[in-house]
């Protein structure tokens, strides 16, 4: 627990540019590049992201309130011009903005941006006001609206690196972050830093279209940041200064 | 003493143009005033409180059966995250302007006329913030976590902000309400026996042995007015923090520079409108209509009017500036306020905060304690409707399109609201048996012309 005066200092938490941040101090900046023209909408990756992080399977009743907790979803964008209609799948994990609108909102520094980027959720900090899920122009964050439960068959199938989240709290897609831990933890073993390809979200390992792209953003060689700066690539709502990190590919 | 008595008579005499004030009207005063706290209640209090109380009561379980079960028990949904209890939340913490309000300005700006308004304004506030504080707490899925805003604060966040202000404005609120009240609790123990021991000594404690002594008197004005200006700006960063809550989003229909005095408005006509009414059914209840006169409630009237002017000129603006902006996702909030799904609650607002009460107040043809009832009460309809609209519509068209939100408050949502606006009116209704309902000090001091 440590003292009081530590306890009030760990509480503190203030904003940065995590790009500065990231840049200057050779972190990882961790993105992902969906290709829309490669995805077919099948919907494995919201299936692997489910599984991988202990979702509830939920019921008719939840998914009438779209309560329905899936941290990677597929939005349906229809377009009209004249009478041709358009409908594109979005997949749509947290984007995992630089400048996140929630982490600014939060009370009690629950949800908070890491200096690799990624867009984090304390669980047992969280008092379930649901500032920041209103914050977020994605609607990219969960909340718990009941008791957690699942078929007992299911319960044998859990991710033991994935806390389970109880009801009242708000949850989100922190990009696997213990897939992150257990790279680390390899690298450290083998005495080196991690690489492409060590470190590879649910979503992207599920995708039989190769449609996901995952990786180092601040690391000019690897596939995403080359995908990322591709003329196609496009960022949602990125009008609100919000810089979020799924760079998303353009159908042809 | 009769001499005394004959001696301030002489100068009463002297000085003041209207007929001089006898011995029995000084009296009458003092006993007509305690009348609510000596009199046995009827069997109409009775009923009323006990009425109150099981609404309340009912309120409290149906919050229990939310903290067993969880949120799922209410109406709310993706994408709608806030509903009932955030619009409960916003309308007490208006209602409670009303003491800041005439209690505050009023006293600051020595009107005259002010004088048997304000302990009925401040019991308002009193009774009102505990029920605007609960009921964000309510909203929270983990109230039993709520002190992590405390234990971790994020200096960034309007929350942290409000619960610091709001209890701040709480105690500040409860230490002007009791310093108003020293000279009366001190009446009280003077004047009144033959009442149960609990409450002599009550009375007796809280009077902190004032006497009305020159220098008490001096010391009290004092510091009556340092308080009257501290909460004058307490109650307007009350107020514009609880506009930032929207504001500081990015969410269509909340992202408005204009949102913290808008509400600091909105918080100034709903108090004035819950003041008018309360006090025109004071003035029935209480037969306090010798010193609550029709001439007294004309520059009330007054103040309402242009408070209601500077409403319907701020909703004027922001509809349109939203229309000329023409932002799709605001614009999607914007018909679905005027002509879609929230069409209802959004002219319900008009009607009850504009078209209903600004010929009540700006006309002369009806009585003056009816149009200040009537307008006061739809003032406040319309205010809550007024919260409804702003936080609802916006959560149920959010930036992106995951399907249209629709909001249905569930029957845990409404017993909770209804509990609480029971417990509030249960609340003040205490306050008036325990204190008297009038400042009979300031009263007093009027009669002698003195301040």
């Amino acid at each position: 627990m440590g003292s009081f005066a530590a306890l009030v200092s760990r509480g503190f938490t203030f904003e940065f540019n995590s790009n500065e941040h990231a840049a200057s101090r050779g972190h990882p900046r961790w993105g992902m590049v969906i290709d829309l023209d490669r995805c077919t909408g099948c919907q494995s990756c919201v299936v692997a992201c489910s599984v991988e992080n202990n979702q509830m399977l939920g019921s008719p009743e939840e998914a009438a309130m779209g309560r329905i907790i899936r941290w990677l979803k597929i939005l349906p964008k229809t377009e009209s011009e004249g009478s041709r209609v358009r409908q594109s799948l979005i997949p749509m994990p947290c984007q995992q903005c630089d400048d996140p609108p929630c982490t600014r909102v939060c009370p009690t520094s629950a949800t908070f941006i890491n200096p690799e980027g990624i867009v984090g959720q304390v669980y047992d900090r969280c008092i379930g006001c649901r500032y920041c899920v209103n914050a977020c122009p994605y609607t990219c964050k969960f909340f718990n609206w009941g008791k957690s439960q699942w078929p007992k068959e299911v319960e044998q199938s859990f991710n033991p690196d994935v806390s389970v989240r109880d009801k009242g709290v708000v949850e989100k897609c922190l990009f696997c972050h213990h897939r992150l831990q257990r790279a680390k933890d390899a690298a450290r073993e083998e005495g080196r830093d991690i690489q492409e390809g060590d470190y590879v979200t649910a979503c992207q390992a599920a995708c039989p279209a190769q449609a996901i792209t995952f990786g180092n953003l601040n690391n000019l060689n690897s596939a995403v940041s080359r995908l990322a700066s591709s003329h196609r690539a496009f960022k949602i709502l990125d009008d609100l200064g919000t810089h979020p990190k799924v760079v998303y590919l353009k159908e042809g | 003493m009769s001499e005394l008595m004959d001696k301030e008579l002489k100068n009463s005499n002297v000085r003041f143009s209207w007929p001089v004030p006898q011995p029995e009207e000084v009296h009458d005063v003092e006993s007509e005033v305690l009348k609510p706290i000596t009199n046995e209640p009827t069997t109409a209090f009775y009923a009323t409180t006990a009425i109150l109380a099981t609404v309340f009561l009912a309120g409290v379980a149906a919050w229990a059966w939310q903290i067993i079960n969880g949120l799922k028990v209410t109406g709310l949904n993706v994408p709608v995250f806030w509903g009932l209890y955030i619009v409960n939340f916003v309308f007490f913490i208006g209602v409670s302007h009303a003491g800041t309000l005439i209690s505050a300005i009023l006293r600051i700006t020595d009107a005259a006329w002010r004088t048997p308004f304000t302990r009925v304004a401040e019991s308002i506030t009193i009774a009102s913030l505990p029920f605007a504080a609960s009921s964000v707490i309510v909203d929270l899925g983990r109230p039993d976590r709520f002190l992590n805003v405390i234990l971790y604060p994020h200096l960034t966040s309007p929350i942290l902000w409000d619960v610091l202000c709001i209890s701040t404005y709480l105690l500040m609120s409860c230490l002007y309400f009791y310093i108003a009240l020293v000279p009366d609790i001190a009446l009280c123990r003077d004047r009144l026996t033959g009442l149960a021991a609990w409450r002599s000594h009550f009375y007796r404690l809280l009077a902190l042995d004032w006497q009305g002594t020159p220098q008490q008197k001096r010391l009290h004005h004092q510091l009556m007015s340092v308080l009257s200006i501290l909460l004058l700006a307490l109650v307007i960063s009350v107020h514009t923090n609880v506009g930032f809550i929207f504001g500081m989003t990015t969410k269509p229909g909340w992202h408005s520079a204009a949102i913290g005095p808008y509400f600091v408005v909105g918080a100034a006509f709903q108090g004035l409108g819950g003041l008018a009414a309360i006090i025109v059914l004071v003035r029935r209840w209480f037969h306090l209509e010798w010193i609550i006169t029709e001439e007294r409630l004309a520059p009330l009237k007054k103040f309402f009017l242009a408070v209601a002017c500077f409403w319907a000129y701020f909703t004027l603006v922001e509809f349109l500036t939203t229309y000329y902006g023409r932002h799709t996702a605001e614009m999607e909030v914007f018909w679905a306020k005027l002509t879609g799904e929230f069409w209802l609650p959004t002219w319900g607002m008009l009607t009850f905060c504009l078209f209903i009460p600004l010929p009540l107040l700006a006309l002369s043809r009806w009585r003056i304690t009816t149009a200040l009832l009537i307008a006061g009460i739809s003032v406040n309809i319309g205010m809550w409707l007024e919260r409804y609209t702003i936080v609802v519509p916006s959560g149920a068209r959010p930036y992106l399109s995951w399907g249209i939100g629709h909001y249905n408050p569930s029957w845990v949502e409404w017993t909770i609201t209804a509990g609480w606006f029971a417990g509030f009116c249960l609340f003040f209704l205490v306050l008036t048996r325990l204190f008297p309902i009038l400042t009979v000090w300031e009263v007093q001091e009027e009669k002698e012309g003195s301040h």
